[in-house]
C-alpha cells in the first residue's frame, strides 16, 4: 500500500521533473497575471458592457444601446471637459523642452551638483494633493503671491482660480512642475548616456551651441524623448487630482476634464450615473489607446530586432 | 560630454554658472519654501495680514497643533497600512512574472507581456465603477484590504515591465549553466536569479512606495472616514475643515509629504534608475 503511494509520488514528481520547463513559466506568471486579469483587464471590458445601460449602480440595468454616448454627444460639459483634455495636453508638452532646458543647465560636474539635481528633481516626490494646495495657497485671491503680483503689475489682482477664463491654465501650470522634474531627470540620465567620441568629433568640425544640440545631442536623446513623450501624454490625460483639489471643476465646470467629469457624474453628490460615467470613460480609454498603441507597437519593434 | 563643461569656460563664466545655480533653484521651489515658511508662522501673522514676511517667531506648535487637533497621525498610519503591504505584493508578483516572460519561451509570451504594460497605462476612470462594485461585493469597501489588494494588483503591470526587462538584460549563459548542473527550475529562479535583482527590486520598492503613498484617487473611490483614508485623501477633507487657516494646511502638507521624500533622498540612485523605466540605459 505504502509502496504503491510513494511510487505513485515518484511518478507525479517524474512528470514534474521532466515538463518543468513547460509548466514553470505558468506557475510563476500564474498568481500576478490571474490578480490583473481580476482587477484590470476584466473590468475594462465591463465598463464598456455597462456604458451601453442606464445604471445607478445599484437598482436594475436599463439596456439602452448607444443612448450615452448619443447623449455625451450634444453635452456641453462633455465637450467643454475634451476641449480642456486638449488643451492639457498640448501644453503638458511644454515639459518636454523645458525638462531638457534644465537637464542641459545643471549637466554640469561642479561641487554639489548632485543636490542640486535632486532638489530641482523634489516636486516630482510630493503628492499631487500636496501640490494642489500648494498652488491654491500660491494662487489664492488677497493674499496669494501671484494675486499680488498682479496686483502690482496690473492693479488689480487676478484671482487665477476664481475666473473661467484662466483657472484651467492655473490647474495646467501647477501640474508641469512635477512633470517638467520628471522630464528633467529622464534627460539628465540620457545626456549621461550621450557617445562622448560623437560630440568631440563634432567640436573639431566647428559645431557649437544650437547647431550641436539640434544635429548631435537630440538625435542621441531620441530613447529619453519617447518616454518622456509617453509619461508626459499618459501625465496629461490622467489628470485628475490637481482638478479634484484646486477647483473642483469649477468655476462653473469650466476646469473639467475627462477623468474628472467621469467621476462627477458616477459618483459625487450631483448622482449615480454609472452607465454614463462608463461612456466618459471608455472614450477617455480610446483616446489614451491611440497613444498606448503607439508605444506598445514600438516595444514590439524592439522586442522582434532583437 | 554636453554641454562644453564648465571648467573649459572663461572665469566670468563659471562665476555666473555658480551664482545661477542656487538661484534658479530658489525661483524653482519658490512654492514649497513659501509653504515650508506659512507653516511656521503663528496664527496671529496670518490674521495681521504677514503672509509673505519672515515670520515673527517660528511656530513649530503647528506642527504639534496639526496632530493633537486632527486625526493627521490616523491617516499616516492608514497610508502606511496600505503601501507597505502593496509594495511586498506587487514586487513579489512581478519578480515570478518577470522571471517567467524574461526566461521563457513560450506562446503568449510577447502578448501577455504586451497586456501588463497596457494595464499600466489605462486611464483609472475605465477600471472605476467596477473595482468599486467588486471590492463591494468582497465586502471589502472602505476597508485598508480593499485599497491595497486593487493597489498590488494595477501596480504588478508596472512592476512587470521593470522585472521582465531587468531579468533580460542579466547573462542568460547563468540560467544555461545551472540546467546544466540539473538545477531545478524553482531553485534557479531563487537561488540564481533573485540575488541577482537586489537592485530592481530596491528601485521597485522606493518608486511603488512614492505611487501608493501618492494615489489620491483610488483613496476616495474605495475609502471614506478616518478609520480607513490614507493622508491624501485625509488631507483633502482637512482642508475642508481648516478653511484659511494656511498655517495649518501647510504644515499638513509637509507632514503628508515627507515620508516619500524621505525615502527618496535615502534611495536616490534607485529611485531613477526605476524611473527611467530601465529604456534609457
Amino acid at each position: 500500500m505504502t509502496s504503491v503511494t510513494t511510487n505513485a509520488a515518484a511518478r507525479r514528481h517524474g512528470a514534474w521533473r521532466r515538463n518543468q520547463r513547460r509548466l514553470a513559466p505558468l506557475m510563476f506568471v500564474a498568481p500576478g497575471a490571474l490578480m490583473f486579469l481580476v482587477y484590470v483587464v476584466a473590468p475594462i471590458f465591463r465598463s464598456m458592457s455597462i456604458s451601453f445601460y442606464d445604471w445607478d449602480g445599484m437598482g436594475a440595468m436599463k439596456w439602452i444601446g448607444f443612448g450615452n454616448y448619443v447623449e455625451l454627444w450634444s453635452d456641453p460639459a462633455f465637450l467643454e471637459s475634451l476641449e480642456n483634455n486638449l488643451i492639457w495636453l498640448v501644453l503638458y508638452m511644454l515639459a518636454v523642452p523645458a525638462g531638457l532646458f534644465i537637464a542641459i543647465f545643471l549637466n554640469q560636474s561642479v561641487r554639489g551638483i548632485r543636490i542640486y539635481k535632486s532638489l530641482f528633481f523634489f516636486p516630482f516626490v510630493i503628492s499631487q494633493v500636496v501640490v494642489g494646495l500648494i498652488f491654491t495657497w500660491f494662487y489664492a485671491p488677497d493674499f496669494g503671491l501671484l494675486f499680488k503680483l498682479s496686483q502690482m503689475l496690473t492693479g488689480h489682482g487676478i484671482a487665477i482660480l476664481a475666473d473661467e477664463r484662466y483657472a484651467t491654465y492655473g490647474i495646467i501650470a501647477a501640474g508641469l512642475w512635477p512633470q517638467i522634474a520628471y522630464v528633467m531627470i529622464l534627460y539628465l540620465t540620457g545626456l549621461n548616456n550621450v557617445a562622448p567620441d560623437q560630440v568631440e568629433a563634432a567640436r573639431l568640425d566647428g559645431a557649437k551651441g544650437w547647431k550641436m544640440l539640434w544635429y548631435v545631442i537630440i538625435p542621441q536623446l531620441r530613447p529619453a524623448t519617447f518616454i518622456a513623450v509617453v509619461v508626459t501624454v499618459i501625465g496629461a490625460l490622467r489628470s485628475f487630482d490637481l482638478v479634484s483639489i484646486m477647483t473642483q471643476g469649477g468655476p462653473y465646470g469650466s476646469t473639467r476634464v475627462l477623468s474628472y467629469y467621469m467621476y462627477e457624474q458616477a459618483l459625487s453628490e450631483y448622482g449615480y450615473r454609472m452607465g454614463y460615467g462608463a461612456a466618459i470613460a471608455v472614450v477617455l480609454f480610446f483616446i489614451m489607446m491611440v497613444f498606448i498603441s503607439g508605444f506598445i507597437w514600438k516595444m514590439y519593434r524592439d522586442e522582434t530586432e532583437r | 560630454m554636453f554641454p562644453r563643461p564648465i571648467q573649459q569656460r572663461p572665469a566670468a563664466t563659471r562665476a555666473a554658472y555658480q551664482v545661477a545655480l542656487p538661484v534658479a533653484l530658489i525661483l524653482w521651489l519658490l512654492p514649497l519654501l513659501g509653504v515650508a515658511m506659512t507653516s511656521l508662522k503663528p496664527a496671529a501673522d496670518m490674521t495681521q495680514g504677514n503672509y509673505f514676511g519672515w515670520p515673527s517667531h517660528l511656530a513649530w506648535s503647528n506642527y504639534a497643533d496639526v496632530f493633537r487637533n486632527s486625526p493627521i497621525g490616523w491617516y499616516i498610519l492608514n497610508s502606511f497600512k496600505v503601501t507597505i503591504p502593496t509594495v511586498i505584493g506587487a514586487v513579489a508578483l512581478s519578480c515570478m512574472t518577470g522571471f517567467a516572460l524574461a526566461i521563457y519561451k513560450f506562446r503568449f509570451n510577447l502578448v501577455i507581456f504586451f497586456i501588463f504594460v497596457a494595464g499600466n497605462f489605462v486611464p483609472f476612470q475605465i477600471l472605476m465603477v467596477p473595482v468599486r462594485d467588486l471590492t463591494l461585493k468582497l465586502g471589502l469597501y472602505n476597508t485598508i484590504t480593499g485599497l491595497a489588494l486593487f493597489h498590488v494588483a494595477f501596480q504588478t503591470g508596472f512592476c512587470t515591465l521593470f522585472m521582465r526587462n531587468f531579468i533580460k538584460s542579466l547573462p542568460n549563459e547563468l540560467i544555461e549553466a545551472a540546467r546544466v548542473e540539473g538545477v531545478s527550475e524553482v531553485r534557479i529562479f531563487w537561488y540564481v536569479v533573485l540575488p541577482l535583482m537586489r537592485p530592481a527590486i530596491a528601485a521597485l520598492s522606493v518608486l511603488v512606495f512614492t505611487f501608493i503613498w501618492n494615489d489620491y484617487f483610488w483613496a476616495t473611490v474605495l475609502t471614506n472616514g478616518v478609520s480607513t483614508q490614507p493622508v491624501t485623501a485625509g488631507l483633502y477633507s482637512l482642508n475642508g475643515q481648516w478653511v484659511a487657516q494656511w498655517q495649518l494646511v501647510s504644515a499638513g502638507s509637509i507632514v503628508a509629504a515627507l515620508p516619500p521624500v524621505l525615502m527618496f533622498f535615502a534611495m536616490q540612485r534607485h529611485f531613477i534608475a526605476g524611473l527611467t523605466l530601465g529604456a534609457v540605459k
